[in-house]
């Protein structure tokens, strides 16, 4: 409480709080994103400090300790904390690793369907009636199927591999994105501010990516974060459809594929992949939505 | 002295409408408008919402193309381009718009918004020159110089408004479109932003096109007045002239709506009958006919020939004193 009020004596002894400070204040006053966000960074953390965290490679198999159980069990060890897999690899170091490759697969589906998406965005707002009308029925067409379904099919032309897995579903989020900007670009486009720029002699492209776009970023943000968890968890159910990274790589969603068979004789192979999938998406999703409430001036609490 | 922007039965007409199976209809939202500006000369044009204030803004400054008639900056005629090639025509005008919390980029500092016309069109100026013509405008327009790494949301109305206008003149422009640059202000900021305005003229000779639908604004600034309705001047003239001497009927209607601070004051206040009719079908011949209580057959037969040489007026049947 006295953090509280003597950050805002401090603002007020100071000129009016900047836009970043704003945004923090309001993002901060949301526990759950606060979590969500405390919880994505310490998985950050796992995924970038994996090699000296984990106790052994993710691919050295123990022979004389398959299938082992977690240590609070009858028959555990603390060698193997979180038990081995069928093949007698640490669960633990390999979930550690299978963190790497998640976040590895959000931010490159995020960036490459942000990216093009925010960039097709922009030109559709812009275009012609014509080449906009386009634009948007391809999108809306691609939209049209059913997401996971769609990525297969594209993976099953360009053959599994955890690469292939990761053009497919930024191919299937990027329509959103399009969506998301043309509609931000379209409202800011008609401000005065921006005819204000025509008339400084601003040009097409300086006001579509200058003027314009900075203006539409907070729903894009929003619509990043939250696209992280399902291309997270999108790369996962690939995975587990033997269709997107190829084992022995530690992915989550492939270790779940690999310990199917076991499920009922070893609960921990699928428990722990499944549990890290859901806490991670979990945490991505509620700093989402806190980012939401902090960045959309309509949602904002006056 | 001479006009340095003459514009010859301007006109803006939009299509609108026109899907894959219906025809367009066209929107005459100005129609032949014609009039000079001076520097240091204000023209106010004044009319109800709809009449065509804020098309004509647009095509004087160029953002819009007109479709018909001529207009002429410092005797160049303005192409079809309009000034989207030409850096020095795009300099000669500027515009400050109504809304000052929609005129200004909400994601760059005062600074940024002011250099910005300079970085564009004046690329031979040096960062630090354009940085120091930029503080000079600040503190011309009257604001501090610590102003100058803020963002819009930090200010108030006038104080934006100030940005805007200052904005405007970074380029020296010789005439200046005023879109309502007060209307969406606290009366008390008005006078503040008004006074700047016309301390800013006398300064750089501006010639200023003045557009509101406040007439005690009008009468405190404007040296002209243009009356519009529907999309067409139907009286032009001296300020006092108009003011005084109305000849239109709907000069007169449109005068007799200001409220007079005088509660002795004899109220003979006109009423008008009726709706403004849409600008999709405006009425034959006088497009005032409709709602006008002079109107006459011949009223509805063909718009009338501009009468006067100072003070002109469209109409049949002027009002004599």
């Amino acid at each position: 409480m006295s953090d509280a009020s003597s950050a805002t004596a401090r603002t007020i002894a100071q000129a009016p709080p900047s836009p970043l400070k704003d945004f923090w204040n309001a993002f901060s006053e949301n526990r759950g994103a606060t979590a969500g966000l405390v919880v994505f960074m310490l998985f950050l953390l796992v995924a970038i400090f994996a090699p000296l965290i984990s106790p052994y490679a993710p691919d050295t198999q123990f022979r004389d300790a398959l299938l082992q159980p977690p240590v609070w069990t009858d028959g555990g060890t603390w060698q193997f904390p979180l038990g081995t897999d069928p093949l007698g690899r640490d669960m633990l170091s390999r979930l550690i690793h299978g963190a790497r490759f998640s976040f590895f697969i959000g931010i490159v589906v995020v960036t490459v369907a942000t990216f093009f998406g925010v960039v097709i965005g922009v030109i559709a707002g812009f275009a012609p009636t014509w080449a906009d009308t386009l634009i948007m029925r391809v999108m809306d067409i691609v939209l049209s199927f059913p997401s996971l379904l769609l990525a297969l099919v594209l993976v099953a032309i360009l053959g599994p591999s955890l690469l292939n897995a990761m053009v497919a579903i930024a191919i299937v989020l990027q329509p959103h994105f399009v969506r998301l900007t043309r509609a931000a670009v379209l409202s800011e486009r008609t401000r005065d501010y921006v005819t204000a720029a025509r008339v400084a002699g601003a040009g097409k492209m300086r006001i579509m990516f200058r003027t314009v776009l900075p203006n539409c970023l907070a729903p894009i943000i929003v619509q990043a974060a939250l696209s992280f968890s399902t291309a997270i968890l999108d790369a996962a159910a690939l995975g587990f459809l033997g269709m997107g990274a190829q084992p022995p790589t530690p992915e989550w969603g492939t270790m779940l594929a690999e310990a199917r068979e076991f499920i009922l004789r070893a609960w921990w192979v699928v428990t722990f992949p499944g549990l890290c999938i859901l806490v991670t998406v979990l945490a991505i999703n509620l700093m989402g939505d806190g980012l939401r409430d902090a960045l959309d001036p309509k949602l904002k609490r006056s | 002295m001479s006009a340095i922007l003459t514009a010859e039965n301007l006109k803006r007409h939009y299509e609108v409408g026109g899907g894959a199976f219906r025809s367009a209809a066209t929107v005459r939202a100005l129609d032949g408008a014609s009039f000079a500006l001076e520097p240091g000369k204000t023209l106010a044009v004044v009319g109800e919402s709809g009449c065509g204030k804020s098309t004509l803004a647009r095509v004087v400054t160029m953002i819009e193309p007109p479709s018909g008639g001529s207009l002429a900056i410092e005797g160049r005629e303005v192409g079809p381009d309009g000034a989207a090639k030409d850096r020095d025509l795009r300099a000669m005008v500027q515009i400050v718009f109504q809304d000052p919390y929609g005129s200004l980029n909400p994601r760059q500092t005062i600074g940024q918004t002011l250099m910005e016309p300079l970085m564009l069109n004046r690329p031979e100026i040096k960062a630090e020159e354009r940085e120091s013509r930029a503080r000079e405008m600040l503190r011309m327009v009257g604001l501090r110089d610590e102003h100058f790494d803020r963002y819009p949301h930090m200010f108030s109305g006038g104080q934006r408004q100030r940005v805007a206008v200052g904005r405007a003149l970074m380029l020296e422009p010789k005439i200046l479109v005023l879109d309502e640059p007060v209307s969406a202000l606290d009366l008390s900021i008005q006078s503040q932003v008004l006074n700047l305005l016309i301390d800013l003229q006398e300064k750089f000779q501006l010639a200023y096109l003045f557009i509101s639908h406040d007439l005690s604004v009008v009468r405190h600034l404007a040296d002209e007045v243009m009356v519009m309705y529907l999309g067409r001047p139907v009286e032009t003239g001296p300020k006092d002239e108009i003011f005084a001497h109305p000849r239109h009927p709907y000069t007169r209607a449109l005068l007799s709506a200001t409220p007079v601070a005088d509660p002795r004051h004899e109220k003979t206040r006109i009423k008008l009958e009726g709706e403004l009719p849409s600008p999709m079908a405006v009425p034959e011949g006088c497009p005032f006919n409709p709602r006008c209580w002079r109107a006459t057959d011949e009223c509805r037969r063909e718009f009338p020939p501009y009468e006067g040489e100072r003070h002109r007026y469209a109409c049949y049947h002027p009002i004599e004193e």
